[in-house]
């Protein structure tokens, strides 16, 4: 069965995320990490952040969130059952702390069929309250069987 | 790791989730999907158990990447890409380990993996850290 790959090069609408002291603080304590300056505001502060910084792969958090139309859009047609995700790249910008508000937009870049299996892949931007570029991801998902 | 020079090991990291990890990274992340925290829902859909979230797998990998090249440095972890492959499950040790692969002015490359007893979790993995101290 052809994959339909109309939605390649489609964004949905951007998703914004207030970031938060004690999220960043949880998401840590989940991780093992325990720097200070993702914990204490001193800390964080004598390390040139202006408030505690997230770890990079905080980015999740952030920017996750932003896929949810985006995957479950029917001109997509991803089979959910089937799925698994595949591959996960970041490239990171500035650092995010708390206080940030970040911008997500999620984009389908390719659609494409190998050994049987589907490839969607998706790109996020996230910015942050002033513009800047805080992470870009691509989130590859595959789904057996198509 | 002052001074790290391709081929260098970088220092590995262990741990061994416990029971619940899943469910506090479903809360941490916002990923509640039930093959996560729900054994027999996993079970129904053909899997041995509830299984790690893949990205907390790539959350180990990239403190190993900051820890070992620029500890206390979150910001150095410039970029990271990994392949999911097998299943990861709680209550069984993962190790993340990696080599220096190139190192460019301050920017150093790592190819990581991370692995469960056999199986390679997370493979093909490229850190691209920048180094402390400037």
């Amino acid at each position: 069965m052809a994959l339909k790959t109309e939605a390649v090069g489609k964004s949905w609408p951007s998703f914004d995320y207030e970031v938060g002291k004690e999220k960043i603080a949880e998401y840590c304590r989940v991780l093992g990490i325990k720097d200070p300056v993702h914990f204490d505001r001193k800390a964080a502060n004598k390390a040139d952040f202006r408030d505690v910084v997230a770890p990079p792969m905080f980015c999740v958090v952030y920017s996750a969130g932003s896929l949810g139309p985006a995957i479950f859009d029917p001109e997509v047609e991803m089979n959910f059952a089937a799925m698994v995700h595949g591959g996960q790249e970041f490239e990171w910008g500035v650092p995010v702390c708390s206080g940030d508000v970040i911008t997500t937009t999620p984009k389908c870049t390719e659609i494409y069929e190998k050994d049987g299996k589907g490839f969607y892949v998706f790109e996020t931007e996230s910015v942050n309250q002033e513009g800047d570029s805080v992470v870009r991801g691509v989130w590859t998902n595959i789904v057996r069987g198509v | 790791m002052a001074d790290p020079r391709p081929g260098e090991k970088i220092a590995s990291f262990k741990v061994t989730p416990d029971k619940y990890l899943p469910h506090r990274y479903a809360g941490a992340s916002g990923d509640f999907n039930p093959i996560h925290i729900d054994p027999e829902f996993a079970k129904m859909v053909g899997l041995p158990g509830s299984i790690l979230h893949g990205l907390y797998v790539m959350g180990l990998v990239a403190k190993t990447a900051v820890d070992s090249v620029a500890p206390g440095d979150p910001g150095s972890l410039r970029k990271l890409s990994v392949q999911f492959r097998g299943m990861s499950f709680p209550e069984q040790e993962i190790e993340v380990s990696g080599n220096v692969t190139e190192i460019d002015g301050e920017q150093v490359s790592i190819d990581m993996v991370a692995v469960q007893g056999e199986n390679q979790v997370i493979r093909n993995a490229t850190a691209q850290v920048k180094l402390a101290g400037d």
